[in-house]
């Protein structure tokens, strides 16, 4: 990949080429507190001084709800229209490595079976130029789960500041090469940079290997009712998390037309897994608990060959009753 | 006082009065969490600080936490007054649980009954504080048009997550209104219908249950000022329907006032 | 806007205003047609969410109406009605909800006319204050653009 540098303060520039390119930016805001994905007009407005973002950059390409289509009767039928649900071109700025590799998660879930066109059309249609961590936390164990503070999977330019005004900036992808073509001469070639050492230090905690090993003779545990008693069973882990992809379906009708939405949901609702018929298979908070486990580490890595955790630490910083997803990871570890 | 508490708690095990005690207990970013103790020889992980402000009596009602057995909570004035609240609507009764209290200066409370509980949290005035009713007065002075602005703005970062709604000891059915799909009552997508209605269903029924413990906006993850709602209505019920015994939607007076019914 | 006919939905209770809005009729008081009318069998049984979903669902306004206090048919069902109403219309008024376009009344079996005169001025006022639109675009079914800017 080719090394290259930018001014912090060409940023703006940068900026400005994006959107008269076509392209809309999505960066993280501070919204009363709340570092969030929204659009921007400015490099001024993107927040700073935070470690991790509140809400992901998940919802450019899986939205907390989105169209899938529309219906109306007309005459004795009913006609279909699936146009209106286009990708946007986007740019998604500011996102951490961690981040980066969640969208491969999203991406193939969204693909397994059967290709779904939202998020497809939404991934290709999206430039993911993320920015390497300076600082960590507890909550951080992106090098646990085969990440890195300054790691370049998934993301197509990644930026790293090596000093107060200069940025590294990596291109990894084509979709990386066409950001910096539309404005070249901001760029200059990269001498030698020591990229790690302006990254943050993060420990790793456990092996990922091991985990995945000793979690399915793990499934009668007890550790996992005693692990969610405190566990409210709210969905903000889920939905502040950038690799979780459950979602419901939602059909809204307004008298003789209606449309069909898809919406966010969770797992650790009661009723997640709630039958017709009235059975429940995980009615208690333990079960809903376990399988969150599970399946981002060892239902996900078997199935698609890669966790579902990229250790962003997300969950754990929004959980309103501290729920700290790798301090149960390593309790789980060190119970027999 | 930790001491104190602790040794209650070793007391309250080791004795088989209760089968758990539901206190705090360190957590991660130097905050605290919920610690469920079941042996009195965990008793010395309860901590008492200014950082335990977590309403526990949102524990009583979970089912997993029943099938522990008898509990004994640490209750400040707020999860005092909930297990009241959740005595008058039956969700509790004496002899299902024993407090620990602690009083609002941070001293330890010994309550033979739940009877008693009850009569010394009703005698502590319930009202909103000075700053409670600046915040809600400020929003009062706005135009119509001026709140809808903002009360969008807020819920436009809604997720739909029902933090709010879990963490709130007093939202303890087993499916709730937003659960129920035939029909579906409160739209689940968090777009601005779904998120309005169910952030007025939220805050109308708790309308005269609401105990004012924050846990509501503390919960929510993108810092929407949710105990604002519940606090416009303690306000409005105290104004309105003076302090009552019972919950005030449950109730009546034949000669309650308006002026705006024609 | 000069033929924008507001629509009304009014819950009425069955023993008191649905049968003066009955005698209204039968007394041949003509009056504003604006109103859709909805029996429900009395005020305590209006949820505060059916006026929500009235105006979700293209109401331009509301009238909820019922027996006088005293003189409910099943004893105090309005008077738990008056209750929430005062709760009800001070939390949305809170929330920027134009209240403006909620009406509350007593109407008895008796007041014909009374139900004719307060439908009249209902209409006439939310004629003046126009199509909810405000409220009606929160919902993506009613958005005509791009359901991301719904809401």
């Amino acid at each position: 990949m080719e090394k290259m540098t930018i001014q912090a303060g060409a940023i703006e520039e940068l900026f400005g080429r994006i959107r008269s390119g076509g392209r809309r930016i999505l960066a993280p805001v501070d919204k009363s507190g709340a570092i969030v994905f929204d659009e921007i007009s400015s490099y001024g407005q993107v927040a700073s001084g935070y470690i991790q973002t509140t809400l992901s950059a998940k919802e450019a390409v899986l939205p907390r709800f989105e169209e899938i289509l529309r219906f109306r009767s007309e005459g004795k039928g009913v006609v279909f229209e699936e146009e209106s649900n286009k990708a946007l071109p986007t740019v998604v700025f500011g996102l951490r490595p961690c981040d980066a590799r969640s969208l491969s998660v999203v991406s193939a879930v969204f693909e397994r079976d059967y290709p779904d066109p939202f998020v497809r059309s939404k991934i290709e249609n999206t430039v993911l130029i993320g920015v390497s961590c300076a600082q960590s936390d507890e909550y951080c164990f992106c090098t646990s789960v085969g990440g890195g503070p300054g790691d370049t999977t998934g993301s197509d330019l990644l930026l790293t500041r090596i000093d107060d005004a200069v940025f590294l900036a990596e291109i990894i992808t084509e979709k990386g090469e066409s950001i910096v073509s539309m404005a070249q001469e901001l760029f200059a070639r990269a001498g030698d940079v020591d990229k790690n050492s302006h990254c943050a230090k993060v420990s790793r905690y456990f092996d990922l290997e091991e985990l995945g090993k000793r979690l399915p003779a793990m499934f009668d545990s007890p550790v996992w009712d005693g692990q969610s008693l405190r566990c409210l069973g709210c969905g903000t882990c889920s939905f502040v998390c950038p690799s979780c992809t459950c979602f419901d379906i939602q059909d809204e009708t307004d008298g003789p037309r209606g449309i069909r939405l898809r919406c966010w949901d969770s797992c650790g609702f009661a009723q997640f897994t709630l039958h017709t018929s009235g059975h429940n298979p995980r009615e208690v908070q333990g079960k809903r608990w376990r399988q969150r486990i599970m399946h981002k580490f060892s239902y996900q890595p078997g199935g698609l060959g890669e966790a579902g955790c990229v250790g962003c630490g997300r969950c754990s910083r929004a959980c309103p009753v501290d729920m700290n997803l790798l301090q149960h990871i390593q309790e789980i570890l060190e119970a027999d | 006082m930790q001491d104190n508490m602790r040794r209650k708690a070793k007391e309250l095990l080791s004795g088989g009065a209760v089968r758990v005690v539901i206190g705090y207990g360190e957590g991660s970013g130097g905050g605290v969490r919920a610690l469920f103790v079941r042996k009195p020889e965990d008793a010395d992980r309860l901590i008492y600080d200014e950082r335990c402000v977590q309403n526990l009596a949102v524990y009583l009602t979970r089912r997993e936490v029943k099938a522990l057995g008898k509990p004994a909570i640490v209750a400040r004035v707020p999860v005092m007054r909930t297990i009241r609240q959740l005595m008058i609507e039956k969700q509790a009764a004496e002899g299902d649980l024993a407090v620990i209290g602690v009083s609002s200066d941070g001293s330890l409370l010994d309550f033979p009954d739940l009877k008693s509980m009850a009569e010394y949290v009703s005698s502590i005035p319930f009202e909103l504080s000075s700053d409670e009713r600046a915040a809600v007065g400020k929003l009062e002075k706005m135009t119509a048009g001026e709140r809808w602005d903002w009360w969008r703005g807020q819920f436009s970062r809604c997720i739909k997550c029902y933090a709010c709604r879990q963490s709130c000891p007093l939202c303890y059915c087993e499916r709730c209104t937003v659960e129920c799909n035939q029909p579906q009552w409160i739209s689940v997508p968090s777009h601005g219908l779904g998120n309005l209605e169910w952030h007025v269903m939220r805050a109308m029924h708790l309308a005269g249950r609401c105990v004012n413990c924050g846990d509501c906006s503390r919960a929510c993850p993108v810092n929407i000022p949710l105990n604002l709602l519940t606090q416009k209505i303690i306000k409005d019920i105290s104004e309105e329907f003076g302090d009552t015994e019972e919950y005030a939607l449950n109730t009546f007076k034949p000669d309650d006032k308006e002026d705006f019914i024609r | 806007m000069a033929d924008f006919e507001p629509k009304i939905i009014a819950f009425v209770c069955n023993w008191c205003t649905y049968a003066g809005a009955d005698l209204t009729g039968t007394s041949r008081i003509k009056y504003a047609s604006n109103v859709r009318v909805v029996r429900l069998p009395c005020t305590g049984r209006i949820d505060f969410m059916l006026l929500m979903k009235a105006f979700g669902r293209g109401a331009d306004g509301v009238i909820v109406s019922g027996c006088h206090p005293n003189d409910c048919h099943y004893t105090s069902g309005n008077f738990h009605a008056r209750r929430r109403w005062i709760v009800f219309r001070s939390l949305i008024d809170f929330m920027g909800i134009d209240v403006r376009r909620v009406h509350f009344a007593w109407v008895s079996a008796a007041e014909g006319a009374k139900w004719a005169d307060l439908v009249n001025r209902v209409v006439s006022e939310v004629r003046a204050l126009g199509p909810y639109e405000g409220y009606k675009r929160l919902a993506p079914v009613r958005a005509d653009w791009r359901t991301r800017d719904a809401g």
